[in-house]
């Protein structure tokens, strides 16, 4: 156990490096400061003092050490687009996406699970042969086709939902939250199932293709001859083996759904960090482009972790080991 | 030709047609799949209209809804878009771009995965502990973000003006890139159980040169589920396409994909002209979704357990 959290670290490690490393490369090799803070017309003294001020005269891989040290502590240097700090830019738009990400694994696991269960223990059904075609239609979907059928049919047909932004927030600290007003609920609502559909057609798929295994085994089989219920066979006994993978996909799920809020931000016009980072690719604004990565990478090497953790806690079999 | 008409009525014979004409979904997935092939190939022939050619549109036609809604007209099936161009030719002609970049990215990463997957599992040692790493790392990021990031620095990057012409092969290597890893774990998986074999040491007591041996003797050996890979990951391919399309930093307007198209069409929405978002929409549905019962069903009878 402890040798596999040893591997487990050293991996973390070893993505931030390569992330702060590509993070740096962005930073540092495609966008020039300089020229950015002095406009092309500074002579060239204001230029070389600004470079020394900067720590740009330093070898590469001094620069390196310090754009870590500096992100460790949340400093990437200032938008280029509209000179605020870039720490300040992200923290602004991350309660935005952490909502719908959240609200949509919710849904996921909500919806997900039961529908796999149930397609599993019935698989000939009409019912479960519907959400078999559904969930392969959920996959082929890109999201933001469904955002717009929703848009059209709920914002531009029925007028009940507003298509674009967040509704009213309300500000809990530095966190703005649109969970607590009825406009900022309504807003969340076409969001999140856009995002959760992909979502709720894996792991469903997902939890039917484990079930199917987990029930031709002998320790079902024994459950069964016990004398168990059908309710305790299939829901404590199967199911909870099958949950093991699902733990690891939810967990490359949560980062792909960060992944795909870009797109959703976009459909929905959600004042996000899917947003920021489409507006810094257009406005070619390094540093936010560089702290959008190392922050995605720092979330995905923890979400991995936690996942990794989680594994550990639930299987007995690698604690053993 | 003897020969040929011999190796077809042996396909014919054999199980995998025999499970093909015994499910009938995966026989309508094939056969929309090779309509629409055939739509998008056959583009310049068969479209009603040619939608790149400035002289033949007339701004009057533009925004003209399907034919069965009021004001339609027969000309245009599926209505017209902001610049009057036929929706039904810009899809044919969408496709197309759609089609051959979704092919080409999956080309690449098969290429690049394949290539790797092979020196990894054949050389061993730090080379395949250096190669295999680098596939961890990246897979703990979503192929899309990884085509998005790559795709967008490659944006800003390159010189103004070849941005255009050049973004049909941003877009594949973008997509290719991403997407290597699990063609090289395949590929290496299956390298280091052929290279153990007799006829590799077969090869190797005859001086057979290791490229000629990797790429000869142990490739075709491992090819087979790297083509099932393949299908599965061409629905993929022409999703993250579309996607980023979508966002605008796929194919430009004037080389049109179908998610440029629904892109472009976007903004109409809410002016309640959905038809020049939604029909180039259900044909990437249509296409993607075929793609993928067929990709399924090859799986499942080709190779059970790449599950």
């Amino acid at each position: 156990m402890i040798s596999l959290l040893a591997t487990r670290l050293t991996s973390v490690i070893l993505v931030m490096l390569v992330v702060s490393a590509l993070s740096f490369s962005i930073f540092n090799f495609l966008g020039d400061p300089v020229n950015n803070i002095l406009g092309v017309n500074a002579t060239l003294a204001q230029r070389d003092e600004l470079r020394v001020a900067l720590g740009l005269d330093q070898s590469t891989f001094v620069q390196f050490w310090r754009f870590v040290e500096r992100a460790v502590v949340g400093d990437f240097g200032v938008s280029y687009r509209n000179r605020q700090p870039v720490v300040d830019l992200i923290l602004a738009r991350l309660p935005a996406t952490l909502e719908l990400v959240l609200c949509a694994t919710i849904i996921a696991l909500a919806v997900g699970i039961p529908m796999g269960v149930y397609t599993a223990l019935k698989p000939r059904g009409l019912l479960s042969r519907s959400l078999q075609f559904g969930s392969l239609l959920g996959i082929s979907m890109p999201q933001f086709l469904i955002g717009m059928l929703l848009i059209l049919v709920f914002s531009v047909e029925l007028r009940w939902l507003s298509a674009f932004g967040r509704g009213e927030v309300v500000k809990l600290g530095w966190w703005t939250t649109g969970m607590l007003t009825t406009s900022g609920l309504k807003a969340l609502i076409m969001p999140t199932i856009t995002l959760a559909v992909f979502q709720v057609s894996m792991i469903m798929r997902l939890v039917r293709g484990e079930m199917l295994e987990v029930i031709r085994t002998d320790f079902v089989k024994f459950a069964r001859a016990r004398g168990l219920s059908d309710r305790a066979v299939y829901l404590t006994h199967a199911l909870r083996n099958s949950l093991l993978p699902v733990i690891t996909i939810t967990g490359l799920q949560i980062g792909s759904l960060i992944a795909f809020a870009i797109v959703v931000e976009a459909v929905f016009q959600w004042p996000g960090m899917g947003m920021l980072i489409l507006q810094a690719i257009e406005f070619a604004d390094f540093p936010v482009m560089a702290a959008y990565l190392a922050f995605v990478g720092f979330s995905f090497v923890t979400i991995n972790l936690i996942v990794d953790l989680i594994y550990l806690a639930v299987d007995p079999r690698l604690r053993a080991k | 030709m003897n020969q040929l008409v011999l190796r077809l009525k042996a396909l014919g014979n054999s199980e995998l047609a025999w499970r093909f004409r015994n499910s009938p979904p995966v026989i309508f997935a094939a056969i929309v799949l090779v309509v629409l092939v055939f739509c998008a190939a056959a583009a310049s022939l068969i479209a009603p209209h040619n939608p790149f050619d400035p002289a033949t549109l007339n701004i009057m036609d533009a925004r003209l809804p399907p034919v069965w809604i009021d004001g339609g007209t027969s000309t245009y099936l599926l209505g017209t878009d902001e610049q009057g161009r036929d929706i039904l030719s810009t899809i044919f002609y969408g496709m197309r771009v759609s089609i051959l970049v979704g092919i080409a990215a999956v080309a690449s990463s098969m290429t690049i995965g394949v290539a790797l997957g092979l020196i990894a599992g054949y050389l061993g040692g730090w080379v395949d502990t250096v190669i295999m790493r680098l596939g961890d790392i990246q897979l703990s990021f979503p192929t899309i973000m990884i085509a998005f990031f790559i795709d967008g620095v490659a944006k800003i990057v390159m010189p103004i003006g070849m941005r255009e012409e050049m973004r049909f092969y941003v877009v594949i290597l973008a997509i290719g890139v991403a997407d290597w890893v699990q063609f090289a774990r395949t590929v290496r998986a299956a390298t280091m159980i052929e290279r153990r074999k007799d006829y590799v040491a077969a090869a190797r007591i005859s001086q057979v040169g290791g490229v000629r041996i990797l790429l000869t003797h142990i490739l075709p050996n491992t090819i087979g589920p790297v083509l099932v890979l393949a299908t599965l990951g061409l629905g993929v391919a022409i999703l993250t396409e579309a996607i980023l399309s979508f966002l605008g930093l796929g194919m430009p307007p004037s080389q049109p994909s179908l998610g440029t198209l629904i892109r472009a069409g976007n903004d109409l929405l809410l002016s309640g002209e959905w038809w020049i978002s939604l029909f180039p929409g259900a044909a990437l549905v249509l296409l993607v979704l075929a793609v993928n019962i067929v990709g399924d069903w090859l799986r499942d009878v080709l190779n059970p357990r790449l599950r």
